[in-house]
């Protein structure tokens, strides 16, 4: 055997380029296997140490204003082990040298009593002392985009009256992760978490003995849909939002479907990998036995069995694939600390930990083992079957037909061809299996740059949608409580402010049979221009509608979840205005459904909603067109209005949403791009020295005969071409499907990222498929360069 | 220069040496020859004789390592790859022992291969008239029996109009009847276009249809024959 083996390092060193070639393209396979799930891994681990460690609730409630009386009772549910009452408000924050507002979201806490549940993790300072007036600690993640330090001063409006307040410290909490007020961009620049003595913002909002928010960590074998429904009721008399679970924690949410996203993108891309890189070692070890009939046939002579044969052929096999997988495991590793460094420093979590099982490394590798041997199988029960008199035989001639073009009746079309040019028809046509299989191979690494790369695009696209046609407004208000009609001249003659319209929102639970879902009903003004109904049509078009007079209209995504259609009654139940909980539900018809992109939304005429809530004409919202000129102005004074909550311009919400996006799409887009030309290269690079080593003699024929090197280049060369020519449009069309399948796999459950491709993603797939066609093609050159011409004279194909 | 002026081939102190691995190959030692043109050669030597080596410097295949070999005023000697690929295609025929025809072109396209790229071709057709094998033109080399390949691989040789048909064993993998038939094209080429021929062949019995038969040992020409009358192909037997 041992000689044997001596012959095996050779064959692999004389093909190392290709050995190399397909070893890259299983360690891509592998690596982006390996990174995506330990990615994963990490960030789930991470996640649940720390919601562990910082005791994050499992049920959460908001109330406008409830008695801590409430306490026994609410611990007195079935289920709940701990509850903790706490007031939270969301105020005006002022930070020097920023222009516009800002929103802080003001949690009161106990100095005194370390935190049972919810518990936030100090990075720096101090917390506040008991009694101290004006000190806070701030979350971590604005401290450091807002450069505030320990000393700092920043302002807030409390309840109207602008305080100044001095950061002791910096913390992060497992709450706000994602700091979000809800919307599905982050907005860590714009809006701070604020901890504070609980007696301080008591005593600001009038609420000793009360409390807004309720946080309830249950045991672990009850389900929290009970405790929620009974919670519901404890809380109802007092203006409740409704509580929800975890599942419905806005930071939390994200943070899954985030971590569903990398699990995803780890079993789909990698498996197209593995899949190419299955195909190519199938054909280079075709090509090596039938290169070696002679040498098997005299093996078997000398008395090696099949078994010893076959054998050898496999650690052809396990040589590559090892060294794919080794490779592939130092790829995956380092891929994956980046991945997770990226995503670390997305989340801030406060412990985050690289994690690498055995089981990720086992699994992809066996995969790739697996494909690897499954691709040799073929070949080696071919080695196996061979007689050894029959291998010791030249090869019997290479059969051409005339192509079925021809056989079709086309001849006189072909006669148009040189012969060239039929020559590589007829090749294409002969070896049709594995041209085919070379096209497959190319269109599945366009595929993955499509895939990996459309993410902007249809991002871009969402963006358009959400918010410049259903938004076509500059500036988004948030009134602290529901203002009247005539708030609407007040806010027009604000500086700069071109167009105003009011809307009002309340929120409520929508219920349909035993179906109900907890979402927001917003009434429009009529002829509304700054806020629109956006959705799709059948065919992705995009078009506009209007409330219903007397009907809800509701994104179709909320009507799937409720089993309703267009004609059918929901019941209503608002948590704000004057006819609040299930005994005023009120039931109303779905006039119609709205494809629209984001959102469980419930659209109404805003007069409606406001007779709804037994109330006059308020609103809870503006949105305006500012000129963009008079901006500083407006903010300034918007600062001064502690009628206003928030205040959101979109333009800063967009560009915050794009340098976070755009940095991570670019990492991934640049790795995509490199595995995918990996992956080209690898299919074009064997292909071309397949065909190189099979038609060498034909080749040298033709160079004695006076072909010149570009003549014969041209002839083997122009079949590569064929080949990603009609890659190209297959791996678009594959690409396309792609990225469908991830974006159906991704669906967040209340907004779609549809399958928008531009054409520059498409051409920038092809050019990458079409480069590693280039370079491979001129490496094939270089050897098309050396025929040995002599050679061809006295040896018989 | 001593040299006739209406030699198609003059070589002057041709030396050849290869390198395999550790061992210098002196393939040729001083090689003078003058080739004219219409003539009929028979190279005869046995395997190592230097024979190809010859050959395939005649064929702008392989450069000299000393000595002079010019064919009309191109020196050969000092030629690049490119300006000996255009003497190739432009003034010689190559046959080969193992007929290397094209698998995936008929009879017709491989000959129309060298058509397409020749100055003033004949047509393939009537190449392959020539060569008698009309009614076979649209078939494929696999479908072809070997006397039937070398046939056509003379008609693609033959077809651009080359100045010298050079030819490696033409009858080396074929019977004896197939042999004598692909030898009578060769005469008939020989005969009719004038086209110089040079053949390689272990066969001494061809070296009767020759005008001069070389015969080369050691990397030298031992000797030098001329044919006072050539047999035709028919009278020859091996």
């Amino acid at each position: 055997m041992k000689s044997l083996d001596r012959k095996l390092v050779r064959d692999l060193w004389s093909l190392k380029a290709q050995v190399l070639s397909i070893a890259l393209v299983i360690a891509c396979g592998i690596g982006g296997f390996i990174a995506s799930f330990s990615t994963h891994e990490s960030l789930l681990q991470s996640r649940d140490t720390y919601y562990d460690t910082a005791r994050f609730p499992h049920v959460f409630a908001d109330v406008k204003r409830a008695p801590r009386t409430l306490l026994g009772q609410i611990a007195a549910i079935p289920g709940v082990s701990e509850v903790a009452l706490r007031v939270v408000r969301d105020v005006q924050l002022d930070v020097e040298g920023v222009a516009q507002p800002m929103v802080a979201r003001m949690i009161g806490f106990n100095p005194e009593k370390p935190q049972a549940m919810n518990r936030a993790t100090l990075r720096s300072g101090r917390w506040p002392s008991p009694g101290a007036r004006g000190e806070v600690v701030v979350n971590q993640r604005f401290a450091e985009v807002r450069g505030l330090r320990i000393g700092s001063t920043i302002h807030v409006l409390l309840n109207g009256r602008r305080e100044a307040l001095s950061i002791v410290g910096t913390a992060l909490t497992p709450e706000y992760i994602y700091p979000t007020r809800g919307g599905l961009l982050p907005d860590d620049e714009w809006f701070a978490v604020l901890w504070m003595d609980e007696n301080r913002l008591a005593a600001a909002y009038n609420m000793e003995g009360a409390f807004t928010s309720a946080l309830l960590r249950i045991e672990h074998a009850s389900g929290p849909q009970a405790v929620i429904a009974a919670l519901d009721r404890v809380l109802e008399p007092y203006g409740t939002r409704g509580a929800y679970g975890r599942a419905e924690q806005v930071s939390n949410k994200i943070v899954s479907q985030e971590i569903e996203q990398q699990r995803i993108t780890g079993t789909v891309l990698p498996s197209v990998f593995l899949l190419v890189a299955a195909f190519i070692l199938n054909v280079v070890l075709h090509r090596q036995v039938n290169a070696q009939r002679l040498e098997i046939a005299a093996l078997k002579a000398l008395g090696y069995d099949d078994a010893a044969i076959a054998g050898h052929y496999l650690k052809f096999t396990a040589v590559i694939a090892a060294l794919g997988v080794g490779i592939g495991i130092l790829l995956g590793i380092w891929l994956g600390r980046q991945m997770t460094a990226l995503y670390a420093d997305f989340f801030h979590f406060p412990e985050f930990h690289y994690v690498l099982s055995a089981w990720v490394v086992g699994a992809g590798s066996a995969v790739a083992m697996a494909a690897a041997f499954g691709g040799t199988l073929a070949a080696i029960r071919g080695v196996i079957r061979l007689r050894a008199a029959e291998a010791l035989r030249p090869a019997a001639p290479a059969l051409f037909r005339p192509l079925l073009l021809e056989r079709l009746g086309g001849a006189r079309l072909l006669r148009l061809l040189t012969p060239g040019q039929r020559m590589i028809l007829r090749n294409l046509e002969r070896q049709w299996l594995r041209a085919t299989l070379a096209v497959a191979g190319i269109a599945g690494a366009i595929a993955i740059v499509i895939a990996g790369t459309f993410w902007r695009d249809a991002v871009g696209y969402f963006i358009d949608v959400q918010f410049h046609a259903a938004q076509p407004g500059d500036v988004q208000l948030g009134f602290v409580e529901p203002v009247s009609g005539s708030a609407q001249y007040e806010v027009a003659r604000l500086p700069g402010v071109q167009e105003a319209e009011l809307a009002r929102t309340i929120g409520a639970r929508i219920r349909a049979g035993h179906r109900s879902y907890q979402t927001v009903v917003t009434g429009l003004a009529d002829g509304a221009r700054l806020q629109r109904i956006v959705g799709r049509g059948a065919g992705g078009e995009l078009h506009e509608a209007t409330p219903i007079p007397g009907a809800l209209l509701l994104t179709a995504r909320l009507a799937r979840r409720l089993g309703v259609a267009p004609g059918d009654t929901v019941w209503v139940e608002l948590m704000d205005g004057q006819r609040i909980g299930s005994v005023n539900a009120r039931a109303l018809t779905v006039g119609a459904v709205i494809d629209e992109l984001a959102g469980m939304n419930v659209w109404m005429r805003m007069s409606e909603l406001n007779a709804l809530a037994g109330e006059g004409p308020l609103a809870s919202s503006a949105a305006l067109r500012v000129d963009a000129a008079a901006e500083p102005e407006l903010l300034q004074r918007l600062k001064e209005m502690p009628g206003v909550a928030t205040v959101i311009i979109k333009r800063t919400l967009l560009d915050t949403f794009r340098k976070t996006t755009a940095r991570n799409l670019l990492f991934f887009t640049a790795i995509l791009t490199a595995f995918a030309a990996t992956i080209a290269a690898g299919v074009v690079y064997n292909n071309a020295r397949i065909q190189l080593a099979e038609r060498a003699w034909e080749l040298a024929s033709l160079r004695v005969l006076g072909f010149t090197r570009g003549e014969v280049s041209v002839l083997l060369l122009g079949e590569l071409a064929i080949e990603i020519a009609a890659a190209v449009p297959i791996g678009c069309l594959f690409g396309f499907g792609l990225a469908s399948l991830m974006v159906s796999l991704m669906h967040g459950e209340n907004f779609e990222i549809p399958a928008v491709i531009l054409p520059a993603t498409y051409l920038y797939a092809a050019a990458t498929a079409i480069a590693a066609g280039i370079i491979s093609g001129l490496l094939v050159r270089h050897r098309i360069d050396h025929l040995d011409l002599v050679a061809v004279l006295k040896t018989r194909e | 220069m001593p040299t006739a002026p209406q030699a198609l081939f003059t070589a002057r102190a041709l030396t050849k040496t290869y390198r395999m691995g550790e061992v210098e190959v002196q393939a040729l030692r001083g090689v003078d020859l003058d080739v004219y043109p219409g003539e009929f050669i028979v190279l005869l030597g046995a395997s190592g004789s230097g024979k190809s080596t010859l050959l395939n410097i005649l064929g702008g295949l392989d450069t000299p390592t000393s000595g002079e070999v010019h064919f009309h005023d191109h020196n050969l000697t000092a030629a690049d790859e490119r300006a000996l690929t255009r003497y190739r295609r432009e003034h010689v025929g190559f046959v080969f022992q193992f007929y290397n025809l094209i698998p995936s072109l008929t009879a017709r396209e491989n000959v129309a291969l060298v058509t397409d790229i020749a100055d003033r071709p004949m047509a393939p057709e009537e190449a392959l008239a020539w060569v008698g094998l009309t009614d076979r033109m649209d078939h494929f080399p696999s479908q072809l029996s070997g006397g039937e390949q070398q046939r056509i691989a003379i008609a693609r040789a033959v077809a651009k109009r080359p100045q010298v048909l050079l030819c490696d064993e033409p009858t080396g993998a074929l019977d004896y009847e197939t042999g004598k038939l692909v030898l009578e094209v060769l005469a008939r080429i020989n005969a009719e276009f004038g086209t110089t021929a040079i053949v390689i062949t272990h066969n001494a019995a061809i070296a009767g249809m020759a005008h001069r038969v070389w015969r080369l040992a050691n990397g030298r020409i031992a000797g030098v024959e001329k044919n006072e009358r050539r047999l035709s192909p028919a009278e020859l037997s091996w």
